[in-house]
C-alpha cells in the first residue's frame, strides 16, 4: 500500500486557554512563550491511521507538511511513529493561504511524488478549524474523499471506513486511490518508542519550495478573505463554594443549587 | 457576478419529514435574503422526498428544487456533489447554505471547491455587510479560542451553519411557493463510493444534545470505573452523561459522549463538569449552558471561566458528598 499523509505543525491547541492571544496587526495566534508547537492532533491521528494499514499490510508512508518555521523535532514524530519519508514545503510565499491554496499545493506535493493508493489527512486544522483541505486535495486530484473516519481498513483492494455521524456511524467502501480525513475517535495515536525516534534521525527527507513542486505562489488566488480574527468577551462570574472540608463544600454545593432553584 | 442571485439552502430530511436544520436555514436565509432583496429557495435531495417541498415553503421557501432518485437515498459525497452541482450552476445562487452536520461538513467543502468558490463551515453567524453586500461569515477559530470573520470572493458565496444557531420562522401553512423538479442525471457506472451500512449507537437513556442536564467527566476522572459517579449523578437528575475528548480519546467512554467543537454540542439548563479543565474545544461545546457548575482541583482550571459555580477540590472529596445532599433534597 502506497500511503501519504499530510500534517501540519501548528501552535499546541493543549496550552492552557489564559495563555491565548491574539495579535490584531497579523489577526493570528501568539506562540505563547515556553510551549513549542505540536502536529495538529487530528493529523497525528491520521498518521495512526496509516500506520494500522501498513501493519496489517505493509506499504509505504510518505508524510508532507507544508509551513514556515517547521521544527524537525516536531515534524519528524510522524516518522518515529513509523512512517517511512518526509517531504517539508518550506517557501515564505507559500504562508496565509486559504483553504484552496494550501489544497492546490498540497495536492501539487502529491503529484510530485506520484505514489498513492490511499492519502491521509486530520478532519481539521486544530489551528482554524477549517476542515476543507482533505476534500479539496480529493476534489483537485479526482479522487474520492471519505471524512471523518473512526476506523479504516482496506479488504480485496478497496477501502472501508466507519465515518462518524449524529447517531452512530456509517460504513462507506470505496475504490483506490482514496482520501480519508480523521477524527479522534479512531483513538489514541501510538506513542513514538525510543527506537523509533532514534529510527526518524536516518529516514529521508526531502525539502521543497514553491519551484520544486511547480507551484507559482503568485498565481493562487485566494477565495476567502480574512476580515479580523477576535476574543469574544466573556464576562465570568463563578461562586466559589467552600467548606471546612471539601466534603462540606460538596453537600453546601448542592444546598446553593436548591437554593437557586437549578435542581 | 450580476448573474448569481438568491439565497439557496439545502434542505435535510429525515425519517420522512425535513430535519430540523432545514427549517433553521430557511429562518437565517429568509434574513439573509431579505438584506439582499432576492429570492429565497431550497434544493431538497433524496428518494421519495417530493412531498416534503409543501413544507419547505411552509417554513419560508419562494421555491423548492427538488432532485428525486433512488440513487440519492443514502447520503454519498459523489452522488450529491454532482447533484447540487448541477443545481448549482442551473440557480446561480448568490449564497448557498447548508447545514454543518454529517451531510453539510462532508458536502460543502467538495462542493465549494467544485464550483471554484470557497465556503465556511460550523459558522456561529452570518450578516450581509450593508457597505459591499457580501455574506460575512463568523465562526470559531483556535478550537474556540476565538472567532473569525471571513468574506468569499468567489460565486456562490457558502457557509454551513451550526445547529440551533439560527432561528426557524414559525409555519405558515398559507405560503405559496413554486415547486421546480431537477433530474438527478446520475449513472450508476461511475461511482467509485459504494454506502454499506448505518450503524446507529445504543442511546442508554436520553439523548445527549436533547438533555435538560448534563453531567460530564474529563481527564481529572482517572479511570473508566470512576464514571459510575457521573452515571449516578445524571440519573438523579433527570439528565445525560457526557464527556471531554480524553475520556474519549481514552476509551473510557463511547466517543459518542464528547462534548466540544467537533463532538455534541449542548445547551441545556445544567450542566456539571467534574474533572475538567476547560479547553477551548470543550467549553465551545457547553458554553450556551444556563447554568455551569465545575469540580476542578486546580483553582486555575479554565472551566471556572466559564461555570457559574464552582467548588475547587478534588473530585474524589467533593462529589460524592454532593451526590448524597442531592439525594437527600430530591427526597
Amino acid at each position: 500500500m502506497e500511503m501519504i499523509v499530510c500534517v501540519k505543525q501548528i501552535l499546541d491547541p493543549e496550552a492552557p486557554p489564559a495563555t491565548f492571544k491574539l495579535d490584531p496587526a497579523t489577526n493570528k495566534a501568539v506562540p505563547p512563550p515556553g510551549i513549542p508547537p505540536v502536529i495538529s492532533p487530528f493529523d497525528e491521528q491520521a498518521t495512526e491511521a496509516a500506520l494500522r494499514i501498513k501493519d496489517a499490510h505493509g506499504g509505504t508512508i510518505r508524510v508532507i507538511s507544508m509551513g514556515t518555521g517547521l521544527l524537525r523535532d516536531v515534524v519528524k514524530k510522524p516518522l518515529s511513529m513509523g512512517a517511512d519519508e518526509l517531504y517539508l514545503i518550506e517557501d515564505a510565499a507559500l504562508t496565509d493561504l486559504d483553504a484552496y491554496g494550501t489544497a492546490y499545493a498540497l495536492a501539487a506535493a502529491i503529484k510530485k511524488i506520484g505514489k498513492y493508493d490511499l492519502i491521509f489527512c486530520g478532519r481539521q486544522a486544530a489551528d482554524w478549524d477549517r476542515g476543507q483541505v482533505g476534500s479539496g486535495i480529493a476534489e483537485i486530484l479526482g479522487m474520492p474523499c471519505i471524512t471523518v473516519a473512526k476506523k479504516v481498513e482496506v479488504i480485496d483492494g478497496k477501502v472501508r471506513v466507519e465515518r462518524v455521524v449524529a447517531d452512530g456511524y456509517e460504513i462507506i467502501e470505496s475504490t483506490t486511490p482514496c482520501l480519508i480525513t480523521v477524527s479522534n475517535e479512531l483513538g489514541e495515536p501510538r506513542y513514538p518508542t525510543m527506537r523509533g525516534i532514534m529510527a526518524a534521525g536516518r529516514k529521508p527527507l526531502t525539502v521543497w519550495t514553491a519551484k520544486d513542486i511547480g507551484v507559482d505562489p503568485a498565481q493562487i488566488k485566494a477565495r476567502t478573505r480574512l476580515l479580523k480574527a477576535f476574543v469574544p468577551q466573556i464576562v465570568s462570574k463563578c461562586e466559589i463554594i467552600e467548606g471546612e472540608t471539601l466534603e462540606e463544600a460538596g453537600a453546601k454545593l448542592a444546598l446553593r443549587l436548591r437554593e437557586a432553584k437549578i435542581i | 457576478m450580476a448573474e448569481y442571485k438568491g439565497v439557496l439552502i439545502l434542505g435535510e430530511t429525515s425519517d420522512g419529514k425535513l430535519a430540523p436544520i432545514t427549517a433553521e436555514l430557511l429562518g437565517g436565509g429568509r434574513k439573509l435574503a431579505d438584506a439582499l432583496g432576492e429570492e429565497l429557495a431550497a434544493a431538497l435531495l433524496g428518494s421519495g422526498i417530493g412531498n416534503l417541498a409543501r413544507d419547505a415553503i411552509a417554513f419560508g421557501a419562494d421555491k423548492v428544487y427538488v432532485v428525486d432518485d433512488p440513487l440519492l437515498e443514502h447520503y454519498l459525497t459523489e452522488t450529491y456533489v454532482t447533484v447540487m452541482e448541477k443545481v448549482a450552476r442551473q440557480v446561480k445562487p448568490n449564497i448557498l447554505l447548508m447545514g454543518q452536520t454529517a451531510i453539510g461538513r462532508d458536502l460543502a467543502p467538495r462542493l465549494a471547491f467544485r464550483l471554484d468558490t470557497s465556503v465556511s463551515l460550523d459558522c456561529l453567524a452570518l450578516s450581509i455587510d450593508p457597505g459591499t453586500k457580501l455574506m460575512v461569515q463568523t465562526k470559531a477559530v483556535y478550537g474556540g479560542n476565538a472567532q473569525a470573520n471571513y468574506i468569499c470572493e468567489a460565486r456562490p458565496q457558502m457557509a454551513t451553519v451550526r445547529a440551533k444557531a439560527m432561528d426557524p420562522l414559525p409555519r405558515d401553512d398559507s405560503r405559496r411557493g413554486e415547486v421546480v423538479k431537477i433530474e438527478a442525471g446520475l449513472d450508476p457506472a461511475q461511482m467509485k463510493t459504494k454506502f454499506i451500512q448505518m450503524v446507529k449507537e445504543e442511546v442508554v437513556g436520553i439523548k445527549l444534545t436533547d438533555a435538560p442536564v448534563v453531567v460530564s467527566g474529563g481527564r481529572g476522572m482517572g479511570e473508566a470505573a470512576n464514571f459510575k459517579y457521573i452515571e449516578e449523578l445524571a440519573k438523579i437528575l433527570g439528565g445525560a452523561v457526557g464527556a471531554s475528548r480524553p475520556p474519549c480519546d481514552m476509551g473510557w467512554v463511547p466517543a459518542s459522549l464528547q462534548i466540544g467543537l467537533t463532538g455534541a454540542i449542548v445547551s441545556p439548563t445544567l450542566y456539571i463538569a467534574v474533572g475538567i479543565s476547560g479547553a477551548a474545544q470543550h467549553i465551545s461545546g457547553m458554553s450556551g449552558s444556563k447554568n455551569i457548575v465545575a469540580i476542578n482541583k486546580d483553582p486555575d482550571a479554565n472551566i471556572f471561566k466559564v461555570a457559574h459555580y464552582g467548588v475547587v477540590g478534588d473530585w474524589k472529596k467533593v462529589l460524592p458528598a454532593f451526590i448524597e445532599k442531592v439525594k437527600e433534597l430530591k427526597g
